[in-house]
């Protein structure tokens, strides 16, 4: 203490140094806000000093407080006097200080550029290294754009060390300063081959950080990338290449052929597994992209899948995660190899470490199939019961909802069992997703017809059992279950068994406990059930019992303090105590208070709305009354409280919006639509049959047979379900072998067996338990296709999408201060006498002065004809195929065709027919495709689109392709304005080998009674490496009467309207010899007509369709025995004819 | 990577490597969600978490947990190979480093990482190139400190 004192002032200030400080902090833990305010204050005194090295000491224990959370902006200044200090002792200080402290809203930056300069140019390469280190933390577009050009010189420093720091620091000069990308580029190109290793990665680095961005720019780099990963042995730089390479393939799919022989060898030969792991990626992006459209390679998937499976079951923790990982972006394209691999993948369920479950659950997402659905959820229902943490069971809980529901509910069999499932999800306790589960009750309701009754069952059981739910504090978020099984019990009132039952538990005192949106629903639900009930028996002793319990317990809710249930309650006391009235009269009121809740509930599909498009000369931004002046909406203001807003209900199966008021709606769109002659009208007593397109769903719902026990409470019921479904597919199994002896025995001996007759059981083999019809969510009519989503504007590495292959114009020049060059010159470069960026010769990209000029140029050459080698296994059809007539070696590669035929195989109805063929290339015609107006103009709906696709067959190039079609008088080519009437369109596209791209055209056609065909030529130029010809092809264009057709749902009232006003004429078709089942034959027309079914009943629908120019086509097609009868009407006779005429010659093919 | 925290098992930041701009209240708003992640994971569990757009890797060393955030692509066992090297660096250099050493010479810890990490890639990968760097700019920081020391007034 004595010692302290004796010091002299001017040492005093030297102290605290940092350790002081520190130990300061660690000495005072009870006070240490209050030990470093004084702290803080003390370093303000020092900073006030003029000694340099008192204020490097104070900026270095301010550095320390910021990164303990203190606020130290205040002293950015002083940071930058440090930083500038002549000393390196200080301005490493100063620069540390600052790369912690700065950023890009920090003013005193701008005061630094200069600074930064003179140190970037310093001859002491440890200051040109703190500056650049400094640099890459607080680099701001303004430092960017100012300094890029004396960064770009330090990339030819002699020295690597400031080398790969500038090479490293240019990335973040191209984020800040895109602009600088362009020039900048052949010099960090070169630097790829700079003979020190570090420079070396670190230019790949940077190139790969890039390419990863926006891959398309760097193919051109390939080969060059190619030569690294072959030859360098430095792991760090191999993971980064081969994550560039990564990025690539997806661009081109040859590339990724050309990888694989390397990248397996790879995985078999290193014993890093950073490096395996990075190249298992790789080769399942490669297998990514080549899956469309080449031979699959099933060894590499296999080699892949292998050592995943070596991972997954390593017991490093570690391994075991990338590799359920890296199974799953497998899984998206190579589902089956997989799937082989359940077991594991079950296995890690029960792993300890959450992180891990969590990627298995995401992996059994994509791996159920209708077999084993039912045995995976009762796996994870019984990981539910054990999981201890919420936020586990929660997300088990998603998952299971997940996977049932994943695409559309493809996967259940049956819907019973799915909807225990959620009933029994509804027990766990303190889950937040109790809407999760509400919504999904609430989907399977509405949209499975056939499960309703089922349904409305359960739901009742829960209703009942509400106390279990509600009863403790912690199952808060589970009640919302409530509010979807009370809607599903009013709703489908009619499959009540019991309604009086159903009735009072919604009505019980407890229910005004629940949350308010919750009880409205129970109100409101009770008022459809007792419209129920009093049609069930009107004047019946249930019906009065009913009466007065509403009247005795609605009152309760009259009283809520919640203005929802206020409102509907009291509205509907009111309702029931004039029925009351009226019934004492003797009057007969049950039909006229169903009436209130009549009508059927469609399922909107989500982005309906959305795709809705803007009507012409809509604009929806225009005021459509003037807005009003300011002084007035001021007024205005507390009125607006009172009036009453639209609800808003985007998603319908969340009704809250008061069911009378939907009738009113309902009842006025009625109207509407009787006024408006496009919409087809709906009388109230018929059902709404919604059709989809190809009306394959059209299959009439088959009772359930409701031998299943209902719930016994406090038994889990879903395994029941397992059980009786493997009863019943063994049943199956059994009756259709029995059918399928049979069909050989008749077929001895005709040709090929067909192929799930040897296996067990395939997926088709599963029939659902009972036929579900989905309603399909509605569009509207003339709904918009596209539906992208826009890419992140904000992402700073849009920016950087950049040609590097341009050349660089003039004007695209680093901005270089004059009266800095002579300091520039300075620093020792390697090419001083060059002036940076100004000659042309060196910057172009496409001719960088290296070895590999060629290679480098051309991709395609590179890609193309380097040597395939003869080891990997996809080579191998190449080399088989003969070479035949074509020239110069040009070999028609048939590869790409093997896929396309086995998909036709698949699937007998594609929409795509050969249209002409020859060695070179291949058109497919897709059935032309009308747009019409979107009003629905039918003046202007004389367009016809005609969609071809384009494939390469040859190993050449295919360019300048031009299709030409003779006009007709009927139907011409649209053609862009100006050009002659037999001008050729040319192809908007060019096709390298193998590959295939689809062009469309626009037809405008005079009259649409005929069909139509047109001759048309394609003419392209065939490239290859030493020669180029003209080829020719010649089509011929078929327009059907079908193809004017355009599908059209159509009501059953409307259709019976259409045909009893006796505006169509009348012509019948017969059809003999046609054995297939009736619902192929209405989904052959559906197809290829573009008719769709109104009704069907038995083996006689009648279907609709509508030509483009708003003709009516109405079909009855009936079946007896093997001959088809088709009694057709239209308004117009000749196209009638010539559609009937169509369908005939699509069943005379089959 | 986007950034590196050291942290003890008590919570206390010992260092922080932000590689892209952050603003201050995102930084500790991440430190926190970090910390609480990490320090509440089990013992012998994987090395990897989810969160937010990121990848989380971290690594205990004695008391000290190192812990990245990495872009969805890049790869893990790399990221970890990267952290062990920092600890390898960090031990050549103070010779058997303990968190002791990086609360008293934090700005060493900086000056390492600065040597082996620039803007979240690495710099340099060799182990001895990079202490070789911090030898040579060190002898020039003593140099200088010892000439400073010496009264100048």
């Amino acid at each position: 203490m004595a010692l302290k004192i004796v010091k002299g002032s001017i040492d005093r200030m030297f102290d605290k140094n940092l350790q002081d400080l520190v130990r300061g902090i660690r000495n005072h833990k009870e006070e240490e806000a209050k030990y470093i305010s004084t702290c803080i204050d003390e370093i303000k005194q020092e900073l006030k000093q003029d000694n340099i090295a008192v204020k490097a000491n104070a900026v270095c224990k301010l550095t320390y407080l910021q990164m303990l959370g203190y606020d130290v902006s205040w002293a950015a200044f002083n940071i930058v006097e440090v930083m500038s200090s002549s000393k390196f002792t200080y301005k490493r200080i100063g620069y540390l200080a600052a790369s912690q402290c700065f950023h890009e809203s920090t003013d005193v930056i701008m005061l630094t550029t200069n600074q930064i300069r003179k140190d970037l140019s310093s001859p002491n390469q440890y200051d040109t290294g703190v500056a650049l280190t400094g640099l890459s933390c607080f680099v701001t577009p303004d430092l960017a754009r100012d300094l890029a050009n004396d960064i770009m010189t330090l990339m030819s420093h002699t020295k690597p060390y400031i080398r790969k720091k500038a090479v490293l620091i240019m990335y973040k000069v191209f984020l800040k300063y895109p602009e600088s990308l362009r020039p900048a580029f052949p010099r960090l190109k070169e630097k790829l081959e700079d003979p020190d290793p570090g420079v070396q990665s670190a230019a790949v680095n940077v190139i790969c950080e890039l390419a990863r961005r926006n891959p398309k720019n760097y193919l051109s780099l390939a080969p060059l990338f190619f030569k690294l990963m072959t030859s360098s042995t430095n792991n760090w730089v191999l993971i980064k290449i081969i994550k560039l390479f990564g990025a690539l393939t997806p661009l081109e799919p040859r590339l990724g052929k050309k990888l694989i022989e390397p990248l397996t060898n790879l995985i078999h030969s290193t014993s890093a597994m950073s490096l395996l792991y990075e190249c298992v990626n790789t080769v399942i992006a490669v297998l990514i992209s080549l899956s469309s459209g080449m031979p699959n390679h099933s060894a590499s998937i296999q080699l892949c899948v292998q050592k995943l499976r070596i991972l997954i079951e390593d017991s490093d923790q570690n391994l075991k995660y990338l590799g359920l990982l890296a199974m799953s972006k497998i899984l998206k394209t190579h589902p089956k190899s997989v799937q082989s691999h359940k077991d594991l993948i079950l296995q890690c369920l029960d792993d300890k470490d959450e992180s891990i479950r969590l990627r298995a659950l995401d992996l059994l997402y994509g791996m159920v199939s209708k077999k084993n659905l039912m045995e995976i959820v009762k796996k994870l229902m019984l990981h539910v019961d054990k999981a201890e943490g919420t936020t586990y069971r929660d997300e088990l809980l998603t998952k299971i909802i997940d996977i049932c529901s994943q695409s559309n509910y493809q996967y259940i069999t049956n819907f019973e069992w799915y909807i225990s499932i959620l009933v029994e999800l509804t027990r766990l306790e303190g889950t937040r997703h109790g809407h999760l589960i509400a919504s999904q009750m609430l989907d399977v309701a509405i949209r499975v017809k056939a499960i309703r009754g089922f349904a409305v069952a359960q739901m009742a059981t829960l209703l009942d059992n509400a106390h279990l739910l509600t009863g403790n504090v912690q199952r808060k978020g589970i009640c919302e279950v409530l509010y979807a099984a009370a809607w599903i019990c009013g709703e489908f009132s009619e499959h009540l068994e019991n309604p009086m039952q159903t009735l009072e538990a919604m009505l019980r005192p407890k229910v005004a406990t629940l949350p308010g949106h919750i009880q409205a629903v129970y109100v409101q639900n009770a008022a459809k059930l007792f419209a129920t009930v009093l049609k069930s028996g009107e004047g019946s002793a249930d019906s009065t019992a009913a009466q007065e319990m509403m009247i005795e317990r609605l009152p309760l809710f009259v009283q809520s303090a919640n203005l929802e249930v206020q409102e509907r309650a009291s509205c509907i006391l009111q309702l029931v105590k004039y029925i009351q009235k009226l019934q004492q009269k003797d009057v007969e009121i049950a039909e006229e208070v169903i009436a209130l809740f009549a009508g059927e509930l469609n399922p909107v599909a989500p982005k309906a709305q959305k795709k809705v498009p803007v009507p012409e000369g809509l604009d929806l931004d225009a005021w459509i009354n003037e807005p009003p002046s300011e002084s007035e909406s001021e007024d205005e203001q507390p009125r607006a409280i009172f009036s009453k807003e639209e609800p808003k209900y985007s998603r319908p199966r969340h009704t809250e919006v008061d069911e009378k008021e939907l009738a009113k709606r309902r009842e006025v769109r009625k109207q509407e639509q009787a006024s408006n002659p496009f919409y087809i009208k709906s009388s109230p007593s018929s059902q709404k049959v919604y059709q989809e397109g190809p009306g394959v769903e059209h299959i009439p719902v088959v009772q359930i047979d409701l031998t299943v026990p209902l719930k016994v409470p406090g038994l889990p019921m879903s395994d029941q379900y397992v059980k009786l479904e493997e009863e019943r597919r063994q049943k199956d199994r059994a009756d259709k072998k029995k059918k399928e002896k049979k069909k050989r025995k008749e077929k001895r001996g005709g040709g090929r067996g067909k192929k799930h007759d040897s296996g067990p059981e395939s997926e088709e083999d599963i029939t659902p338990a009972h036929m579900v019809d989905i309603v399909t969510e509605e569009m509207p009519e003339n709904a918009l296709p596209s539906d992208d989503d826009d890419k992140d504007p904000n992402d700073p590495h849009k920016a950087l999408d950049i040609d590097l292959d341009k050349p660089l114009a003039d004007n695209e020049k680093l901005p270089v201060r004059s009266h800095r060059a002579a300091e520039v010159l300075k620093s020792p470069t390697e090419d001083e006498d060059e002036p940076v960026v100004q000659s042309e010769e060196t910057s172009v990209v496409a001719a960088p002065p290296t070895s590999t000029t060629s290679e480098v140029s051309d991709l395609d050459f590179w890609l193309s004809n380097a040597p395939v080698p003869s080891n990997a296994q996809e080579a191998a059809p190449v080399a088989a195929d003969p070479v035949p007539e074509a020239a110069s070696g040009a070999a028609p590669d048939s590869e790409p065709e093997e896929p396309k035929d086995t998909e036709a195989e698949e699937t007998p109805m594609s929409n795509y027919c050969l249209l002409a063929e020859n060695s070179y290339i291949k058109m497919m015609l897709e059935d032309a495709d009308q747009v019409n107006d979107i009003q629905g103009n039918l003046q202007d709906g004389s367009q016809v689109v005609v969609s071809v696709i384009f494939e390469n067959k040859c190993e050449s190039f295919l360019k300048s392709m031009e299709f030409n079609v003779l006009d007709s008088l009927n139907s011409k080519l649209q053609r862009p304005e100006g050009s002659g009437a037999h001008d050729a369109l040319s192809v908007p596209f060019q096709l390298p080998p193998g590959v295939s791209n689809e062009a469309r055209f626009v037809f405008t056609m005079q009259s649409i009674v005929m069909p139509q065909k047109l001759k048309g030529t394609l003419t392209f130029i065939v490239k290859n490496e030493d020669s180029s010809t003209h080829e020719k092809l010649e089509f011929k264009l078929h327009f059907t009467c079908s193809s004017y057709l355009i599908t059209t749902p159509c009501y059953s009232d409307a259709f019976a309207k259409l045909l009893e006003s006796g505006d169509l004429k009348c012509s019948s078709v017969k059809l003999e010899g046609i054995s297939m089942p009736f619902h192929h034959l209405l989904a052959k027309i559906c197809f290829h007509h573009h008719f769709s079914v109104v009704e069907r009943i038995d083996s006689c629908a009648s279907m609709y369709s509508r030509s483009i120019q708003g003709h009516h086509v109405c079909l009855l097609v009936k079946t007896s025995e093997q001959t088809v009868s088709i009694d057709a009407k239209c308004d117009e006779p000749t196209l009638l004819g010539n559609v009937l005429d169509e369908i005939k010659q699509t069943f005379s093919q089959c | 990577m986007r950034f590196l925290l050291l942290f003890s098992r008590q919570g206390k930041l010992r260092l922080q490597k932000w590689f892209t701009p952050v603003s201050d209240r995102e930084k500790k708003k991440v430190i926190r969600d970090m910390m609480l992640l990490v320090l509440a994971r089990q013992p012998r569990s994987c090395n990897f978490l989810h969160w937010r757009d990121l990848k989380i890797v971290y690594k205990r060393y004695a008391s000290l947990y190192f812990c990245s955030g990495l872009e969805n692509n890049d790869n893990e066992l790399l990221a970890l190979e990267v952290l062990h090297r920092y600890v390898e660096l960090l031990d050549k250099y103070f010779g058997n480093v303990c968190e002791l050493d990086l609360i008293f010479n934090f700005e060493k810890a900086y000056y390492i990482l600065d040597e082996f990490l620039i803007g979240g890639e690495v710099l340099e990968t060799s182990k001895v190139a990079v202490s070789d760097s911090m030898e040579e700019a060190d002898t020039l920081q003593e140099t200088m400190e010892e000439y400073m020391s010496k009264p100048t007034y």
